[in-house]
């Protein structure tokens, strides 16, 4: 029997799953292989059980709680899809302000009150706080990246295809970037988390002329003391360090008190 | 077809599938009375307004691209000449040519995914593309082709098909290689069979004869068919206003039901999207365009919402070629490392661009440091939610008598899709849900 699977999303730019559909070459053959049950964007349909869940976006409020947990009971393998689903991603920054601050910054301190009293659509303006998918249920794999990579959705759909866990080594993307050859940024006077970050995409962002602002997220083991030294000793201030930091991975433990 | 008998239903449609976003439609009829009709946008906040405070002038319009993956291109384009209004930055010529193909790059992409994925299954009937991998494959692997193209074109001039880093605030990180960018000229060249072919099934899609006149709200440039920049017209006083008076344009409001702010200008709610753009600068659309139009008995203006496919078709046949003008262009002129250094700087900025669904707007303020202290984005679609819950309010009273409560459903949901939403990045959207 084919595998059963299902995409579903959370607060996200769904891009995620476009690099899936992306994926124009191969996409029909892995339709064969596995039967697509559910895909907001592309299909109608709905299912009560799926062998593969691939979850984009994070949690933000009561009632994505409740279909998380759902979505998770009915799956035998969870995967967190993206750097929104596997870290909270950039909208995590929204923590450090209160969420009724926020509401009042978007929609005004009157609507905020209007709309938030509103017993009948409480649900939808009851927001919390930003988490990763992890920080809810458990999650099996994640695939990283801001979007992710292509080649790695590809690799996890096969090895789960062939019963068998993706490898995924905890390489930094400094050691891709070495292999492409790329001038260090460092030597260029800007800051890179390229060290400390989880490799895997290439280092697609300093091939380009850019620097690696850590979409992938932090690496298990990362010497993060190390990589503030290295950033004071090259001349970047304290603020712009934190800037860094709380870029993409503001809710991840090991960049807290960045 | 039901009739004369009471109806009293309601109508659920909890989430709205096959638009980008999450949204959900509710209707109440009670003795062949409509009630209500409620289009409810049902996505999670992210609150990209107030999170972009302390970030570096060149980190904002790299992270705002986040807001919607589809238009990632359009916010970061938009955001970047937001910032770059702020910081005083006049970009060369070079890099608005680059913007441009980048622009169009994404027109092309989003508007094949739209019509393929999202609309034809509607029109033929099927609930995905997916059982059209076995009726009509010729279709399916068009499609694919049309798309990969679309996204190898984006990723050549921006370094990635999604988030692209190659554009900066003044200009390119890396610039596209003269190789790629002929390779990508000749693979359009060679794609105008597969977009006549496009053109053949529209043709035989049965578009619902339903019309309804609204105000229709594009960017106009003097000098061409405004996507990349533009000022801001209306078709109700056919004049148009500068961008940093968007607010008198948007006048949002917000709404219990729906997470997104909602918009008005001279009347209840305003149209913007591939419809209001043909509409509003058919006569600079390139010829092939205009050819393809008549062809498909599209005359402007149009009043019929389900139209805007056939607009989006309109606009891929003039970005296709005009894409393949501009990259002659960039190859003629022979691109040139360009200084990317400025001094971040206090102000704020205004900028705008069509993104694929309509007009975005953009604006950011910067304190002594440099550093954002603020921003507002407003999508398309926080702009279009008021306009397709009026095309709602108008089709289920006048297709009541005629249609079953599972017809008008599917024409809702049609209707909701012609416009092509982007919840997500409103956002803020769709299930039809008739309550009983
Ligand atoms: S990880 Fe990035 S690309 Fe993927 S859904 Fe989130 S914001 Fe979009
Ligand atoms: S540019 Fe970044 S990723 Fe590349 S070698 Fe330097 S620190 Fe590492
Ligand atoms: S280089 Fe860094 S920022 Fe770019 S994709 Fe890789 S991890 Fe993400």
């Amino acid at each position: 029997m084919k595998p059963k699977v299902a995409f579903f999303d959370f607060a996200s730019c769904e891009g995620c799953q476009l690099a899936i559909l992306n994926c124009e070459d191969i996409l029909l053959d892995i339709l064969g292989l596995v039967e697509l049950v559910e895909f907001r964007e592309a299909l109608s349909e709905k299912a009560p059980r799926y062998d593969v869940a691939f979850i984009e976006g994070s949690i933000h409020r009561d009632e994505d709680i409740e279909r998380i947990k759902d979505i998770r009971a009915r799956s035998t393998f969870l995967v967190a899809l993206g750097a929104c689903a596997c870290m909270g991603n950039v909208q995590a920054r929204s923590n450090f302000v209160a969420p009724a601050e926020n509401y009042k910054y978007v929609y005004g301190e009157e609507a905020r009150n209007r709309v938030q009293i509103d017993e009948e659509y409480w649900p939808l303006w009851g927001h919390t706080r930003v988490r990763p998918i992890d920080k809810v249920v458990k999650v099996d794999f994640y695939l990283r990246g801001c979007p992710i990579v292509p080649g790695e959705f590809l690799h996890l759909v096969k090895s789960l295809l062939h019963g068998t866990a993706p490898h995924t080594p905890p390489n930094a993307v400094c050691v891709e970037c070495k292999k492409n050859e790329n001038e260090c940024v460092y030597d260029r006077g800007e800051t890179c988390m390229g060290p400390i970050t989880w490799g895997g995409c290439n280092a697609v962002c300093v091939n380009n002329g850019y620097v690696c602002d850590g979409c992938r997220g932090v690496l298990p083991h990362a010497n993060i003391p190390a990589h503030k030294t290295l950033m004071l000793e090259k001349g970047i201030n304290d603020a712009d360090i934190r800037s860094r930091y709380r870029l993409f991975c503001s809710a991840e433990p090991a960049a807290k008190g960045a | 077809m039901q009739n004369a008998q009471s109806k009293t239903f309601n109508i659920d449609v909890h989430h709205v599938t096959r638009v980008e976003g999450h949204g959900r439609i509710r209707v109440n009829v009670r003795d062949n009375v409509v009630e209500d009709v409620k289009l409810c946008i049902t996505e999670a906040n992210r609150f990209f307004e107030n999170f972009v405070k302390g970030m570096r002038p060149e980190d904002v319009p790299w992270i705002v691209s986040r807001i919607c993956g589809i238009c990632c291109v359009g916010h970061q384009l938009a955001a970047t000449k937001t910032v770059e209004d702020a910081m005083g930055i006049v970009p060369s010529a070079q890099t608005i040519l680059l913007r441009k193909l980048l622009t169009e790059s994404q027109f092309l992409q989003s508007h094949v995914l739209h019509v393929y994925f999202l609309a034809v299954p509607d029109f033929v009937g099927v609930p995905s593309v997916l059982p059209l991998v076995k009726t009509h494959p010729d279709v399916v692997l068009r499609a694919l082709r049309l798309k990969k193209l679309a996204n190898d074109y984006t990723a050549v001039m921006g370094g990635r098909v999604l988030h692209p880093m190659a554009n900066t605030l003044k200009g390119w990180r890396k610039l596209p290689s003269k190789k790629a960018m002929e390779e990508i000229r000749d693979r359009l060249i060679a794609a105008v069979p597969d977009l006549l072919e496009t053109i053949a099934i529209v043709k035989t899609l049965k578009i619902p004869p339903y019309e309804r006149e609204t105000e229709y709200v594009s960017l106009k440039h003097p000098d061409e068919y405004a996507l990349y920049d533009g000022d801001v017209y209306s078709s109700d006083t056919k004049s148009s206003v500068p961008v940093n008076q968007y607010r008198a344009v948007t006048n949002e409001f917000t709404v219990a039901h729906s997470t997104t702010k909602w918009s008005k200008w001279h009347r209840d709610s305003y149209f913007a999207g591939a419809l209001a753009r043909v509409n509003n600068n058919f006569d600079q659309l390139r010829p092939e365009a205009k050819n393809v139009a008549a062809e498909l008995g599209f005359k402007a203006p149009c009043y019929n919402p389900y139209m805007n496919n056939v607009a989006q078709v309109i606009e891929i046949i003039h970005c296709a070629y005009n894409s393949i003008a501009m990259l002659e262009q960039a190859l003629n002129m022979g691109l040139v490392e360009e200084d990317l250094t400025f001094t971040a700087k206090a102000g704020e900025g205004f900028g705008s661009c069509e993104v694929p669904r309509g007009i975005l707007f953009h604006n950011y303020t910067f304190d002594a440091n440099g550093r954002c202290s603020g921003g507002n984005a407003i999508i398309p679609t926080s702009q279009n939610v008021n306009n397709i819950e009026q095309d709602m309010k108008a089709f289920v009273p006048k297709m009541l008598p005629v249609m079953s409560k599972e017809e008008l459903t599917l024409h809702m949901e049609m209707l909701l899709r012609a416009y092509d939403p982007c919840i997500s990045c409103s956002v803020h959207m769709l299930d039809v849900e008739f309550t009983e």
